[in-house]
């Protein structure tokens, strides 16, 4: 297939998606719905990094903090340009606020993809672990900074009062139904871009650091620039996912943004789904995001968390290949008589 | 700015006092990742366990909470154990330890921290003992006890380690093994055996780390996190796998942690481990006392 029909085809897929979601009429499915696109692109952002490079980042939560904190911000700074910036500068400002959410996440995400961007550069020219084990501090470390920067709210967090609707030319959406709408368009940009690197030169380069990152260097694969690009690729992507946060919670605190979940369930989606292709990453979001809405209503938020953590190790010990995996088993079975 | 005097020495004696502590949390990881390449980022979590074992304990027969941690060693070594075969035969047998390994020991970091959540919730948990509170003062330096008793059995605990790696024959073949799988087999050593045993090691001082960790200060399950940068942090620098370099780096990152604390607050902190491996690894990834 080639990459216009795809995207074509995705964009189809979006538009149905949220046209029905639309026509379900209850504010709840948009909710829950945020939510699990939210995972798409998480998901699909961590595998970009994890599946196709094979190096394994724990800090989802910090990347996708900074995209939502950036968002706060300029919020803030939004509310009152005067009061932060001197002179003119703050003058040339003034008429470029609010900022619209799509610009917020484009913001977000060059903040997230820069801190990959550095991350990376200290850390992958050494042993892939230590980049890891580096991604786990920095969750620590830029909580800490988030807890200590008053203008943000510090541990005590920060209000963002979304206004109730907003007009896209002749329509009027509720605004759950706009941040639906951006998300939704987040996460079809996520597949295409992960479909898109699987397909081309990047992809393959990916492939070498993966399957042998000395093999691939000694035969001229610029390895170093390759992971920078899948990291500071991956962050930013995490960064947008996160920039529409504090407009869908109206309530943004450190240890919220910055929660274990995000960190888990962006490791575990890909891992259940199967972290070879863009398929993976997809079904484990939609699985596991949808189990977790219902095991929230139903059971309890602690209890969801624990099966996403069960079911991880028992994939990563029983079916390491996800279930994408499984079913090409079983279909390269079937066509083997 | 001047600085006083006592103030300034005390920092560094709590900083020192604090080191001690941190080379008893890090000693294990040092084994497990240092020496067999195991990167068992649950570590923390195997902490926190043991400080609610010894909470436990203490709490129901009011036992000193180092001696309940001396009594559930072993049950500690055996999980240890166990952990590793899973470990082994899931991952490093088909040579998949870089992604699912790490993804492996990442569940159960999470797992554990969520089982201790639903079991205990998210209250701070202490315990009781005799030297929990009085402070010797010698001139103008306070030793408070509650941190000097973790620290000095802590040192106790290395030397203890040390000694064992290098004057037991399973000491060094673990030693061997980080260097020379092969050689050892040579030797019709089964290097996976040892490397159990060492996990197994790895995972008891654990026990004891928790003990020391719900001493020094009120535990509560995600309190774990926070030990996970410190921990890689002063193993990386003290050179992976070198007790004395563990030792070293450990003092280091307390007083320098201490000194943070003192000046610029205490919210800080957590911060300063994090540079400090971000420093290592781009200046000097061999650590201080590396080969």
């Amino acid at each position: 297939m080639r990459a216009a029909t795809f995207v074509f085809i995705a964009l189809v897929v979006g538009a149905i998606v949220f046209a029905l979601s639309l026509l379900a009429r209850n504010e709840y499915v948009l909710f829950a719905g945020f939510v699990v696109l939210q995972y798409i692109v998480l998901a699909t952002a961590w595998n970009i990094l994890g599946g196709y490079c094979g190096y394994v980042n724990f800090g989802t939560a910090a990347f996708f903090a900074m995209g939502a904190y950036s968002t706060v911000a300029l919020h803030k700074l939004g509310a009152n340009p005067g009061r932060y910036l001197a002179g003119t500068f703050a003058e040339a400002l003034i008429p470029l606020f609010p900022l619209s959410i799509p610009v917020l996440v484009v913001i977000g995400g060059l903040v997230s993809g820069l801190v990959g961007f550095g991350m990376g550069y200290l850390t992958l020219r050494l042993r892939g672990v230590f980049f890891a084990i580096a991604t786990l501090a920095l969750a620590v470390v830029l909580q800490t900074l988030i807890i200590n920067w008053d203008f943000v709210g510090g541990s005590r967090g920060a209000y963002v009062i979304r206004p109730d609707s907003i007009a896209l030319g002749p329509v009027s959406l509720s605004y759950i139904e706009y941040l639906y709408l951006v998300m939704l368009s987040l996460a079809v940009l996520a597949l295409c871009v992960a479909r898109q690197i699987e397909r081309s030169r990047l992809g393959f380069g990916f492939a070498t650091i993966r399957d042998d990152e000395l093999a691939a260097e000694a035969s001229g694969v610029p390895t170093l620039r390759l992971k920078l690009i899948a990291t500071a690729l991956s962050g930013a992507l995490m960064g947008m996912a996160g920039a529409p946060l504090p407009y869908y919670i109206g309530y943004v605190e450190p240890a919220a943004a910055f929660g274990l979940p995000y960190a888990v369930n962006s490791i575990a989606m890909p891992m259940i789904g199967g972290t070879t292709s863009w398929v993976g990453p997809l079904i484990g979001a939609i699985l596991l995001g949808t189990l977790q809405q219902i095991a929230t209503v139903t059971i309890s938020s602690v209890v969801n968390l624990l099966i996403v953590g069960v079911l991880l190790v028992a994939f990563v010990i029983i079916a390491p290949k996800g279930i994408v995996g499984l079913l090409q088993d079983r279909w390269r079975a079937r066509l083997q008589p | 700015m001047s600085i006083p005097i006592d103030l300034l020495l005390n920092a560094i004696v709590a900083g020192l006092l604090l080191g001690g502590f941190y080379a008893a949390v890090t000693v294990g990881v040092s084994i497990s990742f240092g020496m067999l390449d195991v990167v068992n980022i649950a570590h923390p979590a195997f902490i926190i366990l043991g400080s609610y074992i010894a909470y436990i304990i203490n709490a129901t027969f009011g036992i000193d909470p180092i001696l309940a941690a001396l009594i559930v060693l072993p049950a500690f070594y055996v999980l240890g154990q166990a952990v590793y075969q899973i470990f082994y035969w899931s991952f490093e047998k088909r040579g998949e330890e870089a992604l699912r390994g790490l993804a492996f020991f990442f569940g159960l970091l999470f797992i554990t921290e969520v089982m201790l959540i639903l079991v205990f919730g998210v209250d701070y948990r202490y315990v009781h003992a005799l030297y929990i509170g009085p402070t010797w003062r010698i001139g103008f330096i306070d030793l408070p006890l509650r941190m000097l008793v973790p620290c000095v059995v802590s040192i106790l605990l290395v030397v203890a380690l040390q000694m064992f790696l290098s004057r037991t024959f399973v000491g060094r073949a673990i030693m061997a093994v980080a260097q020379d799988q092969q050689a050892l087999r040579l030797l019709s050593v089964d290097p996976i055996r040892i490397k159990r045993i060492a996990f197994g090691v790895s995972i008891a001082t654990a026990a004891l780390a928790g003990a020391f960790l719900i001493i020094i200060q009120p535990v509560e399950p995600s309190i774990g996190r926070e030990y996970i940068g410190r921990i890689f942090a002063i193993c990386v620098l003290g050179g992976m796998g070198s007790l004395p370099g563990t030792v070293i780096a450990a003092v280091l990152l307390g007083i320098i942690e201490s000194l943070t604390a003192t000046f610029y607050g205490p919210s800080w902190a957590p911060a300063v481990a994090f540079g400090f491996l971000l420093v290592t690894l781009a200046v000097r990834p061999a650590g201080i006392l590396g080969r």
